[in-house]
Protein backbone atom coordinates (compact mmCIF):
# COMPACT_ATOMS: atom_id res chain seq x y z
CA UNK A 1 0.00 0.00 0.00
CA UNK A 2 1.20 3.10 -1.08
CA UNK A 3 1.55 6.47 0.99
CA UNK A 4 1.48 10.42 0.56
CA UNK A 5 3.38 12.58 2.14
CA UNK A 6 2.98 9.49 5.21
CA UNK A 7 -0.41 9.80 4.86
CA UNK A 8 -2.25 6.79 4.65
CA UNK A 9 -4.44 6.49 0.95
CA UNK A 10 -7.39 5.78 3.40
CA UNK A 11 -7.41 8.54 5.15
CA UNK A 12 -6.69 10.82 2.67
CA UNK A 13 -9.63 9.35 0.39
CA UNK A 14 -11.78 9.35 3.76
CA UNK A 15 -11.34 13.00 3.83
CA UNK A 16 -11.81 13.52 0.28
CA UNK A 17 -15.17 11.99 0.66
CA UNK A 18 -15.96 13.89 3.48
CA UNK A 19 -15.48 16.96 1.67
CA UNK A 20 -17.09 16.00 -1.26
CA UNK A 21 -19.95 15.58 1.12
CA UNK A 22 -19.90 18.92 3.11
CA UNK A 23 -19.06 20.42 -0.56
CA UNK A 24 -22.68 18.85 -1.57
CA UNK A 25 -24.25 20.92 0.96
CA UNK A 26 -22.62 24.13 0.00
CA UNK A 27 -23.04 23.48 -3.62
CA UNK A 28 -27.15 23.19 -3.00
CA UNK A 29 -26.98 25.85 -0.37
CA UNK A 30 -25.05 28.33 -2.13
CA UNK A 31 -26.93 27.95 -5.34
CA UNK A 32 -30.04 28.54 -3.67
CA UNK A 33 -28.56 31.72 -2.13
CA UNK A 34 -26.99 33.03 -5.62
CA UNK A 35 -30.46 32.44 -7.46
CA UNK A 36 -32.51 34.22 -4.57
CA UNK A 37 -30.09 37.28 -4.69
CA UNK A 38 -29.69 37.08 -8.29
CA UNK A 39 -33.51 38.06 -8.38
CA UNK A 40 -34.60 39.51 -5.43
CA UNK A 41 -31.34 41.73 -4.36
CA UNK A 42 -31.78 40.08 -0.73
CA UNK A 43 -29.09 37.77 0.79
CA UNK A 44 -30.99 35.58 2.63
CA UNK A 45 -29.62 35.05 5.96
CA UNK A 46 -32.39 32.67 6.93
CA UNK A 47 -30.96 30.18 4.65
CA UNK A 48 -29.61 28.50 7.47
CA UNK A 49 -32.87 28.52 9.26
CA UNK A 50 -34.82 27.36 6.62
CA UNK A 51 -32.05 23.84 5.63
CA UNK A 52 -32.66 23.22 9.57
CA UNK A 53 -36.51 23.77 9.25
CA UNK A 54 -36.15 21.23 6.06
CA UNK A 55 -34.92 18.61 8.34
CA UNK A 56 -37.19 19.07 11.05
CA UNK A 57 -40.02 18.80 8.71
CA UNK A 58 -38.60 15.46 7.79
CA UNK A 59 -37.92 14.34 11.38
CA UNK A 60 -41.62 15.31 12.05
CA UNK A 61 -43.15 13.75 8.98
CA UNK A 62 -41.52 10.51 10.60
CA UNK A 63 -42.62 11.01 13.93
CA UNK A 64 -45.43 12.44 13.71
CA UNK A 65 -47.25 11.35 10.55
CA UNK A 66 -45.47 7.95 9.87
CA UNK A 67 -43.98 9.37 6.63
CA UNK A 68 -40.83 8.22 5.73
CA UNK A 69 -38.02 9.13 4.37
CA UNK A 70 -38.25 9.08 0.32
CA UNK A 71 -41.59 10.89 0.58
CA UNK A 72 -40.17 13.87 3.20
CA UNK A 73 -37.51 13.86 0.39
CA UNK A 74 -40.63 15.32 -1.91
CA UNK A 75 -42.64 16.83 1.29
CA UNK A 76 -40.42 18.89 3.44
CA UNK A 77 -38.68 21.17 0.75
CA UNK A 78 -42.52 21.69 -0.61
CA UNK A 79 -43.63 22.63 2.68
CA UNK A 80 -40.01 24.60 3.65
CA UNK A 81 -40.51 26.16 0.04
CA UNK A 82 -44.78 26.97 0.97
CA UNK A 83 -43.33 29.01 3.82
CA UNK A 84 -40.19 30.36 1.82
CA UNK A 85 -43.21 32.16 -0.22
CA UNK A 86 -45.56 32.97 2.76
CA UNK A 87 -42.11 35.02 4.19
CA UNK A 88 -42.08 36.50 0.85
CA UNK A 89 -45.31 37.67 -0.13
CA UNK A 90 -45.50 39.32 3.61
CA UNK A 91 -42.66 40.78 4.59
CA UNK A 92 -39.28 40.23 2.12
CA UNK A 93 -41.82 41.94 -1.25
CA UNK A 94 -41.92 44.81 0.59
CA UNK A 95 -37.76 45.33 0.77
CA UNK A 96 -36.73 44.96 -2.94
CA UNK A 97 -36.49 48.66 -3.32
CA UNK A 98 -34.43 49.30 -0.35
CA UNK A 99 -30.87 48.43 0.70
CA UNK A 100 -29.59 45.23 0.47
CA UNK A 101 -28.72 45.72 4.19
CA UNK A 102 -32.48 45.74 4.99
CA UNK A 103 -32.96 42.27 3.30
CA UNK A 104 -30.20 41.09 5.55
CA UNK A 105 -31.51 42.48 8.68
CA UNK A 106 -34.99 41.34 7.82
CA UNK A 107 -33.95 37.84 6.94
CA UNK A 108 -31.05 37.61 9.84
CA UNK A 109 -33.71 38.22 12.72
CA UNK A 110 -35.94 35.46 11.11
CA UNK A 111 -33.44 33.09 11.07
CA UNK A 112 -33.27 33.69 14.69
CA UNK A 113 -36.99 33.55 15.60
CA UNK A 114 -37.25 30.81 13.34
CA UNK A 115 -33.99 28.67 15.13
CA UNK A 116 -35.36 29.85 18.69
CA UNK A 117 -39.03 28.30 18.20
CA UNK A 118 -37.32 25.02 17.26
CA UNK A 119 -34.64 25.24 20.50
CA UNK A 120 -37.59 26.33 22.78
CA UNK A 121 -39.85 23.14 21.59
CA UNK A 122 -37.01 20.12 20.85
CA UNK A 123 -34.00 21.33 22.55
CA UNK A 124 -30.44 21.33 21.60
CA UNK A 125 -29.21 18.24 22.00
CA UNK A 126 -30.83 17.27 18.47
CA UNK A 127 -32.95 14.22 17.60
CA UNK A 128 -31.62 11.14 15.69
CA UNK A 129 -33.56 10.09 12.27
CA UNK A 130 -32.28 6.84 10.92
CA UNK A 131 -31.06 6.02 7.66
CA UNK A 132 -33.52 4.59 5.04
CA UNK A 133 -33.54 0.78 4.97
CA UNK A 134 -32.65 0.85 1.17
CA UNK A 135 -29.75 2.93 1.86
CA UNK A 136 -27.38 1.31 4.95
CA UNK A 137 -24.53 -0.07 5.18
CA UNK A 138 -22.01 0.28 2.55
CA UNK A 139 -19.56 -0.55 0.07
CA UNK A 140 -16.04 -1.85 0.23
CA UNK A 141 -14.40 -0.61 -2.77
CA UNK A 142 -10.72 -1.82 -1.32
CA UNK A 143 -9.13 0.90 -0.81
CA UNK A 144 -12.17 2.37 1.30
CA UNK A 145 -15.41 1.90 3.12
CA UNK A 146 -17.83 4.08 1.40
CA UNK A 147 -21.27 4.16 3.19
CA UNK A 148 -24.26 3.99 0.88
CA UNK A 149 -25.99 7.20 2.20
CA UNK A 150 -23.03 9.14 1.78
CA UNK A 151 -22.78 8.30 -1.52
CA UNK A 152 -26.72 8.84 -2.37
CA UNK A 153 -26.20 12.31 -0.92
CA UNK A 154 -23.34 13.03 -3.18
CA UNK A 155 -25.51 11.76 -6.36
CA UNK A 156 -28.48 13.43 -5.11
CA UNK A 157 -26.82 16.49 -4.54
CA UNK A 158 -25.09 16.52 -7.87
CA UNK A 159 -28.50 15.35 -9.69
CA UNK A 160 -29.97 18.76 -7.96
CA UNK A 161 -27.58 21.41 -8.80
CA UNK A 162 -27.34 19.89 -12.63
CA UNK A 163 -31.04 19.75 -12.64
CA UNK A 164 -31.49 23.49 -11.11
CA UNK A 165 -28.25 24.67 -13.84
CA UNK A 166 -30.28 23.39 -16.76
CA UNK A 167 -33.39 24.93 -15.94
CA UNK A 168 -31.99 28.24 -15.25
CA UNK A 169 -29.47 27.79 -18.28
CA UNK A 170 -31.41 26.33 -20.89
CA UNK A 171 -35.36 26.71 -20.72
CA UNK A 172 -37.45 29.38 -21.21
CA UNK A 173 -38.05 29.65 -17.73
CA UNK A 174 -34.86 30.18 -17.06
CA UNK A 175 -34.38 32.63 -19.45
CA UNK A 176 -37.22 34.74 -18.06
CA UNK A 177 -35.40 34.21 -14.35
CA UNK A 178 -31.97 35.94 -16.54
CA UNK A 179 -33.98 38.51 -18.14
CA UNK A 180 -35.64 39.76 -14.80
CA UNK A 181 -32.36 39.31 -13.00
CA UNK A 182 -31.03 41.56 -15.40
CA UNK A 183 -33.22 44.02 -16.11
CA UNK A 184 -37.10 43.29 -14.19
CA UNK A 185 -38.71 46.55 -15.47
CA UNK A 186 -38.28 45.73 -18.91
CA UNK A 187 -39.44 42.10 -18.83
CA UNK A 188 -42.45 43.30 -17.01
CA UNK A 189 -42.83 45.52 -19.89
CA UNK A 190 -43.19 42.86 -21.75
CA UNK A 191 -46.45 41.71 -20.03
CA UNK A 192 -44.25 39.06 -17.90
CA UNK A 193 -45.55 38.54 -14.26
CA UNK A 194 -42.42 39.40 -12.79
CA UNK A 195 -43.81 39.61 -8.87
CA UNK A 196 -44.91 35.79 -9.48
CA UNK A 197 -41.15 34.90 -11.09
CA UNK A 198 -39.78 36.66 -7.77
CA UNK A 199 -42.17 34.67 -5.40
CA UNK A 200 -41.65 31.19 -7.30
CA UNK A 201 -38.07 32.00 -7.00
CA UNK A 202 -37.70 32.59 -3.62
CA UNK A 203 -39.82 29.56 -2.71
CA UNK A 204 -37.88 27.10 -5.19
CA UNK A 205 -34.24 28.75 -3.52
CA UNK A 206 -36.11 27.83 0.15
CA UNK A 207 -37.20 24.56 -1.44
CA UNK A 208 -33.55 23.81 -2.22
CA UNK A 209 -32.77 24.24 1.82
CA UNK A 210 -34.66 21.95 2.90
CA UNK A 211 -33.73 19.29 0.61
CA UNK A 212 -30.58 19.87 1.82
CA UNK A 213 -31.92 19.60 4.93
CA UNK A 214 -33.39 16.36 4.33
CA UNK A 215 -30.30 14.80 3.04
CA UNK A 216 -28.72 16.12 6.55
CA UNK A 217 -31.07 14.55 8.63
CA UNK A 218 -29.41 10.90 9.06
CA UNK A 219 -26.08 11.97 8.45
CA UNK A 220 -25.81 15.35 11.38
CA UNK A 221 -28.21 14.98 14.04
CA UNK A 222 -31.77 17.24 13.52
CA UNK A 223 -31.04 20.16 15.33
CA UNK A 224 -31.99 23.29 15.91
CA UNK A 225 -29.06 24.59 15.29
CA UNK A 226 -27.39 23.25 12.05
CA UNK A 227 -27.99 25.82 10.04
CA UNK A 228 -26.50 28.37 12.05
CA UNK A 229 -23.41 27.04 12.12
CA UNK A 230 -23.52 25.87 8.37
CA UNK A 231 -24.81 29.18 6.50
CA UNK A 232 -21.17 31.05 8.00
CA UNK A 233 -19.34 28.63 5.79
CA UNK A 234 -21.87 28.91 2.50
CA UNK A 235 -21.57 32.60 2.39
CA UNK A 236 -17.91 32.68 2.37
CA UNK A 237 -18.43 30.08 -0.34
CA UNK A 238 -20.89 32.45 -2.23
CA UNK A 239 -18.78 35.28 -1.55
CA UNK A 240 -15.66 33.42 -2.94
CA UNK A 241 -17.51 32.06 -5.59
CA UNK A 242 -19.31 35.39 -6.68
CA UNK A 243 -22.84 36.04 -6.61
CA UNK A 244 -23.51 36.62 -10.42
CA UNK A 245 -22.70 32.69 -11.68
CA UNK A 246 -24.78 29.59 -11.23
CA UNK A 247 -22.32 27.09 -11.93
CA UNK A 248 -19.94 29.60 -10.27
CA UNK A 249 -22.10 28.86 -7.00
CA UNK A 250 -22.19 25.07 -7.74
CA UNK A 251 -18.74 24.53 -8.76
CA UNK A 252 -17.55 26.68 -5.79
CA UNK A 253 -19.28 24.40 -3.44
CA UNK A 254 -17.83 21.57 -4.09
CA UNK A 255 -14.46 22.79 -4.54
CA UNK A 256 -14.28 23.97 -0.98
CA UNK A 257 -15.41 21.50 0.47
CA UNK A 258 -13.11 19.17 -1.24
CA UNK A 259 -9.69 21.88 -0.14
CA UNK A 260 -11.45 21.76 3.58
CA UNK A 261 -11.42 18.22 3.35
CA UNK A 262 -7.66 18.03 2.05
CA UNK A 263 -6.56 20.77 4.51
CA UNK A 264 -8.40 18.42 7.62
CA UNK A 265 -5.49 15.81 6.40
CA UNK A 266 -2.47 17.82 5.61
CA UNK A 267 -3.28 20.45 8.29
CA UNK A 268 -6.23 19.41 10.56
CA UNK A 269 -5.65 22.70 12.66
CA UNK A 270 -7.21 24.98 10.05
CA UNK A 271 -9.44 23.14 8.55
CA UNK A 272 -11.86 25.25 10.00
CA UNK A 273 -10.62 28.40 8.95
CA UNK A 274 -9.17 27.21 5.04
CA UNK A 275 -12.17 28.49 3.95
CA UNK A 276 -11.72 31.94 5.64
CA UNK A 277 -8.71 32.32 4.36
CA UNK A 278 -9.44 31.55 0.62
CA UNK A 279 -12.80 34.41 0.94
CA UNK A 280 -10.11 36.80 2.31
CA UNK A 281 -7.72 35.88 -0.35
CA UNK A 282 -10.13 35.98 -2.99
CA UNK A 283 -11.40 39.20 -1.90
CA UNK A 284 -7.82 40.95 -1.81
CA UNK A 285 -7.23 39.81 -5.58
CA UNK A 286 -10.66 39.22 -7.08
CA UNK A 287 -13.12 41.24 -5.03
CA UNK A 288 -16.04 39.99 -7.43
CA UNK A 289 -15.46 36.13 -6.71
CA UNK A 290 -13.63 33.53 -9.18
CA UNK A 291 -17.20 33.19 -11.31
CA UNK A 292 -18.42 36.63 -10.88
CA UNK A 293 -18.89 39.74 -13.15
CA UNK A 294 -17.31 42.64 -12.14
CA UNK A 295 -20.02 45.01 -10.47
CA UNK B 1 -52.30 48.44 -47.41
CA UNK B 2 -54.68 50.41 -45.18
CA UNK B 3 -55.02 54.14 -45.13
CA UNK B 4 -52.97 55.56 -43.09
CA UNK B 5 -55.06 58.72 -42.06
CA UNK B 6 -57.77 56.06 -41.17
CA UNK B 7 -59.55 58.12 -38.18
CA UNK B 8 -59.89 55.57 -35.81
CA UNK B 9 -57.72 56.37 -32.80
CA UNK B 10 -55.86 53.33 -31.58
CA UNK B 11 -54.44 55.99 -27.99
CA UNK B 12 -55.82 58.75 -26.69
CA UNK B 13 -53.26 60.64 -24.63
CA UNK B 14 -54.70 63.24 -22.10
CA UNK B 15 -53.62 65.41 -19.70
CA UNK B 16 -50.86 62.74 -18.93
CA UNK B 17 -48.67 63.43 -15.55
CA UNK B 18 -45.75 61.83 -14.52
CA UNK B 19 -43.23 61.62 -11.75
CA UNK B 20 -39.83 60.13 -11.36
CA UNK B 21 -40.26 60.23 -7.15
CA UNK B 22 -40.59 63.92 -6.41
CA UNK B 23 -39.48 65.05 -9.90
CA UNK B 24 -42.52 66.00 -12.12
CA UNK B 25 -41.13 64.85 -15.50
CA UNK B 26 -44.62 65.21 -17.65
CA UNK B 27 -47.01 67.93 -17.14
CA UNK B 28 -50.55 66.97 -18.95
CA UNK B 29 -49.38 65.63 -22.33
CA UNK B 30 -52.44 65.59 -25.20
CA UNK B 31 -52.40 63.11 -27.97
CA UNK B 32 -53.54 60.71 -30.18
CA UNK B 33 -52.46 58.12 -32.50
CA UNK B 34 -54.78 56.67 -35.38
CA UNK B 35 -54.81 53.32 -36.50
CA UNK B 36 -52.30 52.78 -39.02
CA UNK B 37 -50.40 55.63 -38.28
CA UNK B 38 -46.86 56.74 -38.13
CA UNK B 39 -46.32 59.29 -35.14
CA UNK B 40 -43.17 60.89 -34.01
CA UNK B 41 -41.74 62.92 -30.84
CA UNK B 42 -39.97 66.00 -31.58
CA UNK B 43 -38.58 67.58 -29.29
CA UNK B 44 -34.88 68.27 -27.31
CA UNK B 45 -33.31 66.41 -24.97
CA UNK B 46 -34.82 66.33 -21.76
CA UNK B 47 -38.66 67.53 -23.24
CA UNK B 48 -40.52 64.50 -21.85
CA UNK B 49 -40.43 62.22 -25.54
CA UNK B 50 -38.61 59.66 -23.56
CA UNK B 51 -40.92 59.79 -20.28
CA UNK B 52 -43.94 59.89 -22.17
CA UNK B 53 -43.69 56.69 -24.11
CA UNK B 54 -42.44 54.88 -20.13
CA UNK B 55 -46.04 56.91 -19.71
CA UNK B 56 -47.96 54.98 -21.97
CA UNK B 57 -46.41 51.87 -21.26
CA UNK B 58 -47.07 52.46 -17.22
CA UNK B 59 -43.41 52.08 -16.48
CA UNK B 60 -43.23 55.77 -14.94
CA UNK B 61 -43.79 55.21 -11.40
CA UNK B 62 -46.39 57.27 -11.09
CA UNK B 63 -48.68 58.47 -13.42
CA UNK B 64 -51.87 60.74 -13.74
CA UNK B 65 -54.50 61.57 -16.69
CA UNK B 66 -55.60 58.97 -19.19
CA UNK B 67 -54.28 57.07 -21.75
CA UNK B 68 -57.16 55.41 -23.64
CA UNK B 69 -55.48 52.28 -25.65
CA UNK B 70 -58.15 50.65 -28.48
CA UNK B 71 -61.20 52.00 -25.60
CA UNK B 72 -59.26 50.52 -22.95
CA UNK B 73 -58.45 53.24 -19.55
CA UNK B 74 -54.86 52.33 -18.94
CA UNK B 75 -53.43 54.76 -16.22
CA UNK B 76 -53.77 52.21 -13.35
CA UNK B 77 -52.76 49.25 -14.86
CA UNK B 78 -49.11 47.52 -14.50
CA UNK B 79 -47.07 47.55 -17.41
CA UNK B 80 -47.48 43.35 -17.76
CA UNK B 81 -51.31 44.52 -18.04
CA UNK B 82 -51.09 47.14 -20.70
CA UNK B 83 -48.49 44.92 -22.80
CA UNK B 84 -51.09 42.21 -22.59
CA UNK B 85 -53.51 44.91 -24.35
CA UNK B 86 -50.89 44.56 -27.65
CA UNK B 87 -48.58 47.89 -26.88
CA UNK B 88 -44.80 46.56 -27.47
CA UNK B 89 -41.99 48.52 -26.15
CA UNK B 90 -38.43 49.12 -27.69
CA UNK B 91 -36.44 50.97 -25.19
CA UNK B 92 -33.77 53.50 -25.79
CA UNK B 93 -30.69 51.35 -24.41
CA UNK B 94 -32.39 48.61 -26.39
CA UNK B 95 -32.47 46.50 -23.60
CA UNK B 96 -30.89 43.16 -24.88
CA UNK B 97 -30.40 40.84 -22.29
CA UNK B 98 -26.54 39.65 -21.72
CA UNK B 99 -27.19 36.70 -20.31
CA UNK B 100 -29.46 35.80 -22.70
CA UNK B 101 -28.36 34.31 -26.09
CA UNK B 102 -29.78 36.34 -29.24
CA UNK B 103 -32.33 33.72 -29.66
CA UNK B 104 -33.19 33.35 -26.00
CA UNK B 105 -33.69 37.60 -26.85
CA UNK B 106 -35.96 37.20 -29.63
CA UNK B 107 -38.24 34.44 -27.94
CA UNK B 108 -38.32 36.31 -24.43
CA UNK B 109 -41.75 38.44 -24.93
CA UNK B 110 -44.51 36.30 -24.87
CA UNK B 111 -46.87 36.26 -27.49
CA UNK B 112 -50.24 38.07 -26.97
CA UNK B 113 -51.94 37.61 -29.65
CA UNK B 114 -51.79 35.79 -33.01
CA UNK B 115 -50.55 37.29 -36.05
CA UNK B 116 -47.13 38.22 -34.81
CA UNK B 117 -44.35 37.33 -37.39
CA UNK B 118 -42.68 34.12 -37.04
CA UNK B 119 -39.03 33.54 -36.02
CA UNK B 120 -38.42 31.78 -39.93
CA UNK B 121 -39.70 35.36 -41.19
CA UNK B 122 -37.88 37.47 -38.60
CA UNK B 123 -34.73 35.27 -39.88
CA UNK B 124 -35.32 36.34 -43.19
CA UNK B 125 -36.21 39.81 -42.49
CA UNK B 126 -32.75 40.06 -40.64
CA UNK B 127 -30.60 37.59 -41.75
CA UNK B 128 -27.60 38.82 -39.36
CA UNK B 129 -29.89 37.56 -36.35
CA UNK B 130 -30.30 34.03 -37.74
CA UNK B 131 -26.39 33.78 -38.44
CA UNK B 132 -25.89 34.69 -34.72
CA UNK B 133 -28.32 33.28 -33.14
CA UNK B 134 -26.13 31.32 -30.26
CA UNK B 135 -24.39 34.36 -29.51
CA UNK B 136 -24.75 36.05 -26.58
CA UNK B 137 -27.22 38.93 -27.33
CA UNK B 138 -25.05 41.91 -26.17
CA UNK B 139 -22.02 40.49 -28.43
CA UNK B 140 -23.97 41.84 -30.74
CA UNK B 141 -22.95 45.41 -33.12
CA UNK B 142 -25.10 47.91 -31.77
CA UNK B 143 -26.88 48.27 -35.56
CA UNK B 144 -27.78 44.31 -34.75
CA UNK B 145 -28.84 44.97 -31.16
CA UNK B 146 -31.40 47.53 -32.48
CA UNK B 147 -32.57 45.04 -35.15
CA UNK B 148 -32.94 42.21 -32.30
CA UNK B 149 -34.74 44.56 -30.04
CA UNK B 150 -37.50 45.42 -33.03
CA UNK B 151 -37.68 41.88 -34.13
CA UNK B 152 -38.26 40.90 -30.60
CA UNK B 153 -41.47 43.08 -30.50
CA UNK B 154 -42.86 42.08 -33.98
CA UNK B 155 -43.12 38.63 -32.55
CA UNK B 156 -45.92 39.25 -29.90
CA UNK B 157 -48.54 40.17 -32.54
CA UNK B 158 -48.74 43.01 -30.65
CA UNK B 159 -49.99 45.95 -33.35
CA UNK B 160 -48.91 48.89 -31.81
CA UNK B 161 -45.36 49.90 -31.23
CA UNK B 162 -42.84 52.33 -29.30
CA UNK B 163 -39.77 53.04 -30.87
CA UNK B 164 -37.40 55.17 -28.51
CA UNK B 165 -34.83 56.21 -30.99
CA UNK B 166 -33.75 53.12 -32.53
CA UNK B 167 -31.29 55.33 -35.45
CA UNK B 168 -29.22 57.02 -32.14
CA UNK B 169 -25.58 55.90 -32.61
CA UNK B 170 -26.19 54.38 -35.87
CA UNK B 171 -24.17 54.34 -39.21
CA UNK B 172 -26.61 55.70 -41.80
CA UNK B 173 -26.35 52.40 -44.14
CA UNK B 174 -27.91 50.59 -41.16
CA UNK B 175 -30.25 53.89 -40.55
CA UNK B 176 -31.71 53.32 -43.50
CA UNK B 177 -32.14 49.66 -43.31
CA UNK B 178 -34.47 51.11 -40.07
CA UNK B 179 -36.67 53.38 -42.16
CA UNK B 180 -37.07 50.05 -44.62
CA UNK B 181 -38.66 48.40 -41.53
CA UNK B 182 -40.96 50.74 -40.13
CA UNK B 183 -42.33 51.58 -43.70
CA UNK B 184 -42.33 47.80 -44.04
CA UNK B 185 -44.25 47.92 -40.78
CA UNK B 186 -46.52 50.44 -42.17
CA UNK B 187 -47.80 48.98 -44.82
CA UNK B 188 -48.78 45.59 -43.07
CA UNK B 189 -51.03 47.90 -40.62
CA UNK B 190 -48.42 48.47 -37.28
CA UNK B 191 -49.06 51.92 -35.69
CA UNK B 192 -45.75 53.16 -34.61
CA UNK B 193 -44.80 56.14 -31.91
CA UNK B 194 -41.47 56.94 -32.96
CA UNK B 195 -38.78 59.09 -30.78
CA UNK B 196 -36.67 60.68 -32.60
CA UNK B 197 -33.69 62.74 -32.66
CA UNK B 198 -32.65 62.42 -36.33
CA UNK B 199 -35.19 64.81 -37.63
CA UNK B 200 -34.73 63.79 -41.54
CA UNK B 201 -35.12 59.77 -40.45
CA UNK B 202 -38.28 61.09 -38.74
CA UNK B 203 -40.14 62.86 -41.99
CA UNK B 204 -39.23 60.19 -43.78
CA UNK B 205 -41.46 57.81 -41.83
CA UNK B 206 -43.76 59.23 -39.89
CA UNK B 207 -47.58 61.03 -40.92
CA UNK B 208 -47.32 63.19 -38.37
CA UNK B 209 -44.95 64.87 -35.70
CA UNK B 210 -46.10 66.33 -32.18
CA UNK B 211 -43.35 68.50 -30.73
CA UNK B 212 -42.37 68.00 -27.40
CA UNK B 213 -41.40 70.67 -25.14
CA UNK B 214 -41.12 70.50 -20.97
CA UNK B 215 -43.40 67.60 -20.40
CA UNK B 216 -45.90 68.84 -22.86
CA UNK B 217 -47.06 68.46 -26.61
CA UNK B 218 -46.92 72.17 -27.83
CA UNK B 219 -47.60 71.74 -31.89
CA UNK B 220 -48.60 69.06 -34.09
CA UNK B 221 -47.61 69.00 -37.86
CA UNK B 222 -48.51 66.53 -40.60
CA UNK B 223 -45.68 65.21 -42.50
CA UNK B 224 -47.10 66.95 -45.30
CA UNK B 225 -47.09 70.35 -44.29
CA UNK B 226 -43.51 69.83 -43.01
CA UNK B 227 -41.70 72.22 -45.57
CA UNK B 228 -43.20 75.19 -44.80
CA UNK B 229 -43.40 74.67 -40.90
CA UNK B 230 -39.84 73.75 -41.11
CA UNK B 231 -38.57 77.17 -39.44
CA UNK B 232 -41.39 77.01 -36.72
CA UNK B 233 -39.80 73.44 -36.24
CA UNK B 234 -36.15 74.27 -36.25
CA UNK B 235 -37.25 77.10 -33.54
CA UNK B 236 -38.72 74.35 -31.40
CA UNK B 237 -35.75 72.02 -31.93
CA UNK B 238 -33.36 74.55 -31.13
CA UNK B 239 -31.53 73.70 -34.20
Amino acid sequence: MFELLGIPPQVLLGQLLLGLINGSFYAVLSLGLAVIFGLLNIINFAHGALYMMGAFVAWMLLNYLGIGYWWALILAPLITGAFGILLERTMLSRLYHLDHLYGLLLTFGLALIIQGLFRNYYGISGLPYRIPDLLSGGNNLGFMFLPNYRAWVVVASAAICFGTWFMIEKTRLGAYLRAATENPVLVGAFGINVPLLIMLTYGFGVALAGFAGVLAAPIYSVNPNMGADLIIVVFAVVVIGGMGSIMGAILTGYMLGLVEGLTRVFYPEGSAVVIFVIMAIVLLIKPEGLFGRAA
Amino acid sequence: MRDPASSRPMLKVEDLNGWYGESHVLHGVTFDVNEGEVVTLLGRNGAGKTSTLLGIMGILPRRAGSVVFDGTETVDMQPRHIARLGIAICPEERGIFSSLSVEENLMLPPRIREGGLSVERIYDLFPNLAERRRSQGTKLSGGEQQMLAIARILRTGSRFLLLDEPTEGLAPVIVQQIGHTIGALKDEGFTIVLVEQNFRFAASVADRHYVVDQGRVIDMIPNSDLDANIDKLHAYLGV
